[in-house]
């Protein structure tokens, strides 16, 4: 099919062929080197990663192929004679993490099809594509289908993915970038590997922001072979237009030594907002939108157009404020990571990071959301909350100026993921298990995958995979007499189809405004404002107020899956926060964050209250170097404290806090509890844990020696609800648990309840099951960053300060400050029930 | 602390402290692993067992770990020789489904045989299992009167057959929140006329207290959640219960 295309010869001018070239000409526009180089690829039937900057015309670079193949391909054939026989089904797949990116491309592509008259037919199919429509996509085909990657693992396990894929030429990845570093990359990856059975000489086009491991992706984008070294894509890289404008806040207030809210600063970013046109102001959390959309409205004087924009809201209220933004009708939206990703925006000018950026690439990334063309540049301002993120702020922008990256790294194939994929091909055709096994390898996550392992994932998609083998007669996919796995009933297919993809929600109710009907809730109907998650509202109690939507809601009580509210008037919210949205600094920052700590000369960069305060530090304490591990010791009250700066993200801080403890207890310390931030953890006690080291009874080596990870890990780990809730991912995603059965959805609510008795009778009985092993690989990474805390570990072997002192050293004082807002931790679950019912006793009846 | 582990590590019996209460004017005690007994006749009562809800659900595609049978007669066992009853009730969905007992291994048949040998044993019919379970022994009923007591699955809608009314079939779970940290368990519903028990089974869910499927069936001011401990009941009003 390649060369004999007849294709018509390029224009020298363009370096495109007609009607390409005329069109670009008309408008006064010249194809960019990376858009012409791309379809040069190709043409020579290569595959490639396009890496480019917001704005640099990266999505058209990437249909340019697709399109001229078609067009030039249909030109061939004579008018009104009918569709090669060639092919029946899709050219080209286009994959984008949100469907709301496959709408936006499918409008912009419109009009090059229309301008140009080319035969080609662009639909989309998501989530929410009528069902009717889905039927003639799949009898009728467009030429170019604009999908996402759960539409891609649905229809590679339907009975037509012969028709559909069998033609399939190019297949796009939008954002690439964002992809792979997830579970629904992991699943993509295989589904990828499935459509290049259906047609092995496909081509893959990834278009992608700077990352900071390509071939990762250029690896991700190709079949492997496994034994060789990694087969690479063709690589494009577009160079960064002009640089962003990047400052920090300034500001004659104070900055404060611990907290999340920047309220300090909020004056100042209100004049800000007012000198520009439109200004994009991202937060970390959604509780810090809400409280900053809070505190601009409390000093709008000039009753500024100002909105917010966060995933918890009811998709209505967003869609209104995203369509009044690309009519520049808002002066300035507060938003959350909602906002990140892809789409375009009207005339953004300043973009505020309030708080710290957590990761370099990140702030890349959102800084990019303003001035959406290439040569233009940004302008940004940060806004660290406290001191330390005003050291994070200064990293990050060195970073930005650098060009440093720290994305996440693509990660290995997940166990859970490969058994939805498992299943899923048993229902799209009867597998032997030696081609899928090959087939699987060939999608880099899984490349390095043993036999031995996907025959364990096959055994638990058949039936559980449990030593005790009392579900044969139940199996879901059955081994038969030619050597080939198949579903065991159509029910199955059904099942699978409902519970497919790899984004698991956390549990959320709806919020509904009633009016407040002074006695009982039962008030009816009212607005939903949007989802909050149900561990949020199970700490309520009616009468509490919290802050949403940018209002003071009174908590009214659950009624079946809703929270009910009522207007809780203008007061402050008695319970100021919910969780969600909190990213873990990025190694590659927290690095650049302890470089600075430990080199005076870096500080002239930094505000002179934050220099004031690491001199004193200097002064009355010590400043760890890079690679060393500070531990200060003090009395205060009448606790000793024990405070380390390992600078490894709040999530590592927090494992290690819980196993510190556990250390300490054993040592007998009377630890008492702990608390960790970002940079930071303090744990404190009833026995003086400096002078326990000074004497020798306490080994500063054997408390962090990496052993900790072993035993202690594992028995913390046990009771942990982290893992827990970890767990209920694995399981929803492998189908051990279904999300919902024909008919009737399961609640978030039940799922949880069923999902952890499993996980007990699982770790008691088989520890060794192959979703325990994936929700610990998960655990690793994920929820409990066990994989930092060990390479700190290691790092800070024979490298850790102890400084002992009187009393509080400036360095401590934030951490200290988040002493008693943490909830109390842990275990001490009974303590809990003996006190509400001792604290009744009088009134208690029976005699408890 | 569920049900599971539970079965996993079980409490010594002389560290066991239990709630006395009355039901109805006559005497019960409420045990940790969620069973009650009846000094008077020495009668032991479990609820909402649901054996072999893993194969149910295999059955159905879904493939839970087969190992809730074995621990849930763990417990049974347990708290058949801590109290040595003459009597043993199981008040409803015993079985999780109908084909449930007809299709139990026959170890777990064999543990059954001998937990009934020499005493008596009662299925109350559940609306999981309503008939006789197959290839058991024991009687099966719909309802048992003994020691002033009505036993049956389904808590009576109608009022006046609340006093003296032990039922299952809920699955009651209380809610506490102390310092801004929640614990939430199954519990023994009471408010001294009626007794709703909590679910034996370890992979069985629990229903909240305040949830409207318990309107009506309890004098709110007099009912009390004993909530089931590692080692004791704890006995809460439910006006202290978060919903």
């Amino acid at each position: 099919m390649n060369d004999d295309s007849g294709k018509k010869p390029a224009s020298a001018e363009t370096g495109l062929p007609e009607p390409f070239s005329g069109w670009f000409g008309k408008r006064g526009w010249q194809p960019r080197p990376h858009q012409l180089a791309l379809l040069e690829k190709a043409d020579a039937g290569s595959s490639s990663l396009l890496i480019a900057p917001t704005g640099a015309g990266k999505t058209l670079a990437g249909f340019l192929p697709s399109l001229v193949d078609i067009t030039l391909k249909e030109e061939k054939r004579k008018p009104g004679a009918a569709r090669s026989s060639a092919r029946q089904g899709i050219h080209t797949l286009y994959v984008s993490p949100l469907k709301a990116l496959a709408i936006d491309i499918e409008r912009n592509l419109a009009t090059p099809v229309a301008e140009m008259e080319l035969p080609v037919r662009v639909e989309t199919r998501t989530g929410d594509t009528p069902q009717s429509k889905r039927q003639r996509q799949k009898r009728n085909p467009p030429d170019i289908l604009l999908t996402t990657p759960e539409q891609i693992a649905l229809l590679i396990a339907s009975r037509e993915a012969d028709t559909l894929f069998d033609g399939l030429k190019f297949v796009i990845f939008d954002e690439l970038h964002s992809l792979v570093t997830s579970k629904r990359g992991h699943l993509l990856s295989l589904g990828l590997a499935r459509l290049r059975k259906h047609c092995p000489d496909l081509q893959t086009i990834g278009l992608s922001a700077t990352v900071a491991d390509p071939e990762a992706l250029q690896a991700w984008l190709m079949p492997q072979s496994g034994s060789k070294g990694a087969n690479l894509s063709e690589r494009i890289v577009v160079e960064g237009g002009a640089k962003p404008q990047i400052s920090i806040l300034e500001t004659d207030e104070h900055v404060p030594w611990s907290g999340h809210s920047a309220r300090y600063a909020m004056a100042d970013v209100y004049q800000a907002i007012g000198e520009h046109r439109t200004t994009l102001l991202f937060v970390n959390t959604r509780s810090q939108a809400e409280l900053l959309f809070r505190e601009l409205w409390r000093i709008n004087e000039d009753d500024l157009p100002i909105a917010l924009h966060h995933g918890s809201l009811d998709a209505s209220q967003r869609r209104k404020v995203e369509a009044a933004m690309a009519d520049n009708r808002l002066r300035a939206v507060v938003a959350t990571s909602t906002l990140d990703l892809g789409i375009d925006w009207g005339d953004v000018d300043l973009v505020v990071h309030v708080g710290a950026p957590k990761g370099a690439s990140r702030l890349a990334q959102r800084i990019g959301r303003s001035n959406h063309r290439m040569d233009e540049p940004s302008r940004a301002i940060l806004v660290p909350a406290n001191r330390f993120e005003v050291m994070e702020c200064q990293a990050a922008l060195d970073a930005n100026y650098l060009g440093a990256q720290d994305t996440p790294p693509v990660g290995i194939g997940t166990y859970d993921v490969l058994a939805q994929h498992v299943l899923g091909m048993a229902c799209a055709a009867p597998f032997t298990a030696d081609d899928l096994y090959e087939e699987v390898k060939s999608a880099s996550p899984y490349s390095a995958l043993e036999r031995e392992q996907f025959d364990r994932v096959v055994d638990f998609v058949a039936t559980g995979g449990y030593a005790l083998k009392t579900y044969d007669r139940y199996a879901r996919i059955r081994l038969t007499k030619d050597g080939t796995w198949r579903v065991a009933n159509p029910r199955i297919a059904q099942q699978y189809r409902l519970n497919i993809g790899t984004i698991i929600e956390a549990p959320e109710l709806k919020i509904r405004l009633t009016r407040h009907s002074g006695r009982g809730t039962n008030v009816r109907g009212g607005p939903v404002l949007g989802k909050v998650e149900e561990s949020f509202v199970e700490m309520l109690s009616p009468g509490d107020t919290f802050l949403f939507a940018g209002k003071v809601l009174r908590f009214e009580g659950i009624r079946e899956n809703e929270c009910i509210v009522s207007k809780g008037g203008a007061g402050s919210p008695k319970i100021p926060a919910y969780a969600g949205g909190k990213f873990p600094l990025s190694t590659y920052l927290a690095d650049q964050v302890r470089t600075m700590l430990g080199d005076p000369d870096t500080w002239r960069a930094l505000p002179p209250q934050v220099r004031e305060w690491l001199e004193i530090q200097r002064q009355k304490s010590v400043l760890p170097s890079r690679g060393e591990l500070l531990i200060e010791t003090f009395p205060q009250g009448d606790r000793y404290y024990m405070l380390m700066y390992p600078f490894e993200g709040r999530l590592a801080h927090q494992t290690l806090g819980m196993l510190l403890t556990r250390r300490l207890e054993r040592a007998r310390a009377r630890p008492l509890g702990f608390v960790a931030t970002d940079y930071a953890m303090a744990v404190w006690g009833l026995r003086d844990m400096g002078l326990m080291f000074e004497r020798g009874e306490l080994s500063l080596a054997a408390l962090f020696d990496e052993d900790m990870l072993g035993d202690d890990l594992e028995a913390w780990l046990a009771e942990s609800w982290m893992l827990k809730r970890t767990f209920r991912n694995c399981a929803l995603i492998s189908g051990l648990i279904e999300r919902r059965h024909p008919g009737k959805e399961k609640t978030g609510r039940q799922v949880t309840v069923s999902a952890d008795l499993v996980y007990d009778v699982l770790r008691s009985h088989e520890p060794d099951h192959i979703l325990l092993q994936a929700t610990r690989h998960d655990a690793a990474s994920g929820l409990l960053d066990i994989r930092r805390l060990a390479d700190m570990l290691s790092r800070i072997k024979g490298r850790i300060v102890l400084n002992r002192l009187n009393r509080i050293s400036p360095l401590a004082v934030p951490v200290m400050l988040e002493i008693g807002k943490e909830p109390v931790s842990g275990e001490a679950q009974d303590d809990i029930l003996a006190e509400a019912a001792d604290e009744i006793i009088a009134e208690a009846m029976g005699s408890g | 602390m569920n049900r599971a582990s539970a079965a996993q590590a079980l409490i010594a019996d002389e560290m066991i402290q239990t709630a006395e209460i009355e039901i109805s004017e006559t005497a019960a005690v409420c045990d940790p692993l969620g069973a009650l007994f009846l000094p008077q006749s020495a009668t032991l009562i479990v609820s909402d067992l649901h054996l072999e809800k893993g194969a149910a659900f295999a059955r159905r595609g879904m493939m839970l770990p087969p190992y809730d049978t074995a621990q849930t007669l763990k417990l049974v066992t347990a708290v058949v020789s801590r109290y040595r009853p003459a009597c043993v009730i199981c008040l409803g969905d015993s079985f999780h489904d109908r084909q449930g007992a007809a299709a139990l291994p026959g170890q777990h048949q064999e543990q059954i045989s001998n937990l009934m040998a020499g005493r008596h044993w009662f299925w109350i019919a559940g609306n999981h299992d309503p008939d006789h379970p197959e290839g058991l022994g024991g009687d099966c009923v719909s309802e048992l009167y003994l020691d002033g007591l009505c036993f049956r699955h389904e808590p009576a809608a109608n009022a006046a057959e609340a006093a003296g009314e032990v039922a299952g079939h809920l699955h009651p779970a209380a809610r506490v929140v102390r310092r801004g940290k929640g614990v939430r368990r199954p519990c023994f519903a009471s408010d001294g006329q009626r007794l709703i028990m909590p679910s034996f089974g370890v992979t069985t869910g629990g229903l909240n207290l305040r949830n409207n499927a318990f309107q009506g069936l309890f004098e709110r001011r007099r009912l009390t959640a004993h909530l089931l401990g590692r080692d004791r009941i704890y006995s809460v009003p439910f006006d202290r219960l978060i919903g």
